[in-house]
């Protein structure tokens, strides 16, 4: 069996194992916090009496075993129940936790897909031309700028952006409120600000990991061989320096975009954006048991993958990678 | 001197300018942005038809549900009660009866109520209204599974029966005078009946002023104009749609760059900014909200009325109101019943702050020194936090010595309120004086949040709801508020004001000032001039 397609197989296996884990560990957080979805829904209005009848009903006075049991049946099947927020004795159309998170979870990628675009190139180009012009104006330019935009919060960055390319110079909408009725364009649109914003924040890890790398392999003997060979400079980088490069390049990527999927919920509530990070905090508050499950295996799935990808292709290009001494 | 509604006729004809009206209404105890709220309605023009009403709430959560057993906020609420549903009746902006789903009300002795039907109302499908869907609606409040709030309120209603195609006869356990208002609550829309005898709560058909188009939970709700709506000309606008923006700033932003044409809760600290934009309005209403430091009087040192009163004197309101609300709330006077309702009193002698009779109380509490602790969190109150922590530098002043404790808000309301022996709490507030004091102070309520057991109390309530004649039910409701404000141990600290922001382009009447957003019926009357 091809070893790359080897590794994939352990790593998918490991992964399996870890999303059980994840899933037991959220699971009993919830023993943990005190309240449940009708007290925390209702609050001063739930009486002993309301909070009884919804336990009934969402079957929360059953053993722990056996809730935890039902749910990861239903879960490998790809059921992930119904939310709390819908259960009803007489209801026909319970909202089911994968019609919940669905539509969020697009828009989530939607914004995470777009800022992508902008930032990895972005970065990886910063990040190189850094490298090449290392302590020059250009590079320390660089250093200060991104350094600056990561050392603020998400919230006071969309703040200021809103403030002035929305409200002072309307070049740009002042909410990403979207739904279902939006069209492509006008999605891309509205998620304007969000992107710059997020850009902003993460350019500063990629553009830092790249120029690093990159200076780290221009010292190395095989490519001052290269140049004594008399290759032209862009073939130097290309060729020679860049794939070895790609393993640490691709690692910080992958960790920025599971950020982007998964750590944007304060991007969400500034911009008013229906993602799923604003989902998993609300869910949380109101004690939505199935809802959280559900969004956290997803983000334990949207870690474990990109990890994955990353090493591949880390190994892909610097096969070397394959047998960690 | 002119009354207030003299002087809202001069200026609906024109004849008063802004600036008298404002600086006589303010005289007359109003603040600033009461009275241009009052003069903007008074001069309404005539409500034309027709715009799309954007709305920007402050709530807006994915657990929002169709299901009447769930509205705990402004989203559901707005939505699926004010623009979607209607109740049996509704209470008008000064606090008396409106008949909506009824035209006519009987009781001759205030236990056996016969409400007969308006004519001519149909749910959104077509389908009319009968005694059958009242039926039904009620026995889904009330069932034993319920998880209706209102089950605990109508549990007094013994029998509930269908009389001819449009009559419906409740009948009390013990008489209420009061029960037209309690069939006007939000949490008690009607709703259409099944072919299996339960309710249909889920397809948004009912009798409201907007059918629903479309709901995406946490997103948007959209609502198209009922042509048939049984309130002739209502609803002015043709369609609306309702979005939640919880962050405060967003929705700012949102109504200043006209994506939303109104918004709910401005910022305190920058609504005079907010009001130097020309194209929008600022709009305050005082209501019967109000918020509140219950005290748990069965637990020490709260036991003793001694040590609750020199709490009481030792708590500086006009300061809280200054600094904390920035004006924008009036000094509550530990009487939950704000004046403005039938029977509302204002106790004398006024709760304000006094260190010389806090301590008096101390020292007929046998104490020298007090110490205790104040949970709060911004759960309770937007700003509780704040409050608490000027209650502790007033207190100091008289030898008391108050720990503020903030708890998180996550489960404020499983873990502190309730439990904890001095917390903070809200109240919306009731528009008779029977409902609120049954809420929340009636020794056998499961809100009581002071654990109030008072007989004589107690005694007052059931004798005021049986009382016919209003003379003696002033008395008694008086000497309840008396009782409240004496021994209780309720600190009603401030009534709150309804603040909300709109556009220019938005016209309107008076004010609502029992529920936000207009009595949670903007969409069906206000209009675009």
């Amino acid at each position: 069996m091809h070893p790359v397609f080897r590794t994939c197989l352990q790593r998918l296996a490991l992964g399996i194992a870890t999303l059980w884990v994840v899933s037991v560990i959220v699971f009993s957080m919830f023993e943990l916090l005190p309240g449940n979805f009708a007290q925390a829904v209702l609050g001063q209005a739930a009486t002993p009496e309301i909070v009884e009848n919804f336990n009934k009903r969402a079957g929360l006075d059953r053993p722990f075993l056996e809730r935890y049991g039902t749910w990861l049946t239903g879960a490998v099947q790809g059921d992930f129940g119904l939310t709390f927020g819908s259960l009803t004795s007489a209801g026909t159309q319970a909202r089911t936790v994968a019609s919940v998170i669905m539509p969020r979870l697009e828009n989530t990628l939607f914004l995470a897909a777009a800022a992508a675009a902008c930032s990895v190139p972005l970065a990886l180009g910063l990040g190189l031309l850094a490298a090449l012009y290392r302590n020059s104006i250009f590079d320390r330019v660089v250093n200060a700028a991104t350094l600056t935009s990561i050392s603020f919060p998400e919230f006071f960055v969309g703040y200021i952006l809103m403030l002035f390319l929305a409200v002072q110079h309307p070049w740009f909408y002042a909410t990403a409120s979207v739904d279902s009725t939006t069209s492509f364009w006008e999605h891309l649109a509205r998620i304007g600000l969000p992107v710059i914003g997020l850009t902003l924040v993460i350019v500063a890890h990629m553009m830092r990991m790249t120029r690093a790398a990159i200076i780290n392999l221009l010292a190395s003997p095989f490519i001052e061989m290269a140049r004594l060979k008399g290759m032209p400079p862009s073939r130097v980088i290309w060729h020679h320096a860049l794939p070895n490069a790609w393993a640490p390049i691709a690692t910080v990527v992958a960790l920025n975009l599971a950020y982007l999927v998964v750590g944007v919920v304060v991007v969400e509530v500034v911009f008013n954006y229906p993602g799923v990070g604003q989902l998993m905090v609300d869910a949380v508050q109101s004690r939505d048991i199935p809802v959280v499950q559900a969004c956290a295996i997803i983000f334990a799935t949207v870690y474990i993958l990109l990890n994955l990808s990353a090493d591949i292709i880390g190994i892909a290009t610097n096969p070397r990678l394959l047998h960690p001494r | 001197m002119h009354t207030l509604e003299e002087m809202k006729k001069f200026a609906a004809k024109g004849k008063m300018s802004r600036r008298d009206f404002v600086q006589m209404a303010v005289a007359a105890g109003a603040t600033v942005g009461m009275a241009e709220t009052m003069f903007t309605a008074a001069q309404a023009s005539d409500p034309k038809r027709g715009g799309h009403l954007r709305l920007g709430l402050r709530h807006g959560n994915t657990n929002d549900t169709l299901n009447p057993w769930y509205y705990p906020d402004s989203s559901t609420q707005v939505m699926f009660w004010g623009c979607l549903s209607n109740s049996l009746t509704q209470v008008s902006d000064k606090g008396d009866i409106v008949l909506d789903l009824v035209e006519a009300i009987d009781s001759s002795d205030n236990t056996t109520w016969s409400m007969t039907l308006r004519n001519g109302v149909t749910f959104h499908d077509g389908k009319p209204l009968t005694p059958q869907d009242v039926l039904a609606s009620y026995d889904y409040y009330m069932r034993e599974d319920s998880e209706s709030p209102m089950k605990a309120i109508f549990s007094d209603i013994a029998e509930i029966k269908a009389d001819g195609p449009n009559k419906v006869t409740f009948v009390l356990s013990a008489p209420n005078a009061d029960f037209p208002y309690l069939v006007s609550d939000y949490k008690a829309p009607i709703l259409p009946v099944t072919s299996d005898g339960g309710v249909d709560w889920e397809s948004g058909n009912r009798t409201g002023a907007f059918k629903l188009e479309s709901f995406e939970p946490g997103i948007v709700g959209r609502f198209v104009r009922n042509d048939n709506y049984h309130f002739d000309g209502r609803p002015y606008v043709d369609s609306c749609e309702v979005r939640g923006l919880p962050d405060v700033t967003a929705r700012t932003n949102a109504l200043t760059t006209g994506e939303i044409d109104w918004m709910a809760a401005p910022d305190l600290k920058t609504l005079d900014l907010l009001g130097r934009n020309p194209n929008l309005e600022i709009t305050e209403v005082v209501g019967y909200a109000h918020y509140t430091l219950p005290m748990l009087m069965d637990i020490a040192p709260f036991d003793d009325n001694n040590v609750r009163m020199a709490l009481k004197y030792a708590i500086d309101r006009e300061e809280i109101v200054e600094k904390i609300f920035l004006g924008h709330a009036l000094v509550g006077n530990d009487d939950p019943i704000p004046t403005s309702v039938k029977f509302g009193i204002d106790p004398e002698p006024r709760h304000s702050y006094n260190p010389e009779k806090a301590r008096e109380y101390l020292a007929a509490a046998g104490l020298e020194s007090l110490t205790v602790d104040l949970n709060v969190a911004d759960a309770a109150f937007d700003g509780a936090v704040d409050a608490a922590l000027l209650i502790r530098e007033s207190a100091a002043k008289c030898g008391i010595d108050v720990n503020v404790v903030r708890e998180p808000d996550d489960g404020y309301w499983s873990n502190v309120w309730g439990v904890k022996p001095w917390s903070a709490s809200y109240w919306s507030g009731r528009p008779t004086a029977d409902w609120m004091f049954s809420t929340a102070y009636l020794s056998t309520s499961s809100w009581n949040e002071t654990h109030q057991s008072i007989p004589r109390f107690d005694e007052l309530l059931y004798e005021g709801r049986a009382e016919t004649d209003q003379a003696k039910r002033a008395e008694i409701y008086a000497e309840m508020q008396q009782i409240v404000h004496d021994d209780g141990g309720e600190v009603v600290l401030v009534w709150n004001t309804i603040l909300a922001a709109s556009s220019n382009k938005l016209g309107h009447g008076e004010i609502a000032g029992n529920w936000e957003a207009d009595g949670l019926r903007i969409a069906e009357k206000w209009w675009f001039v």
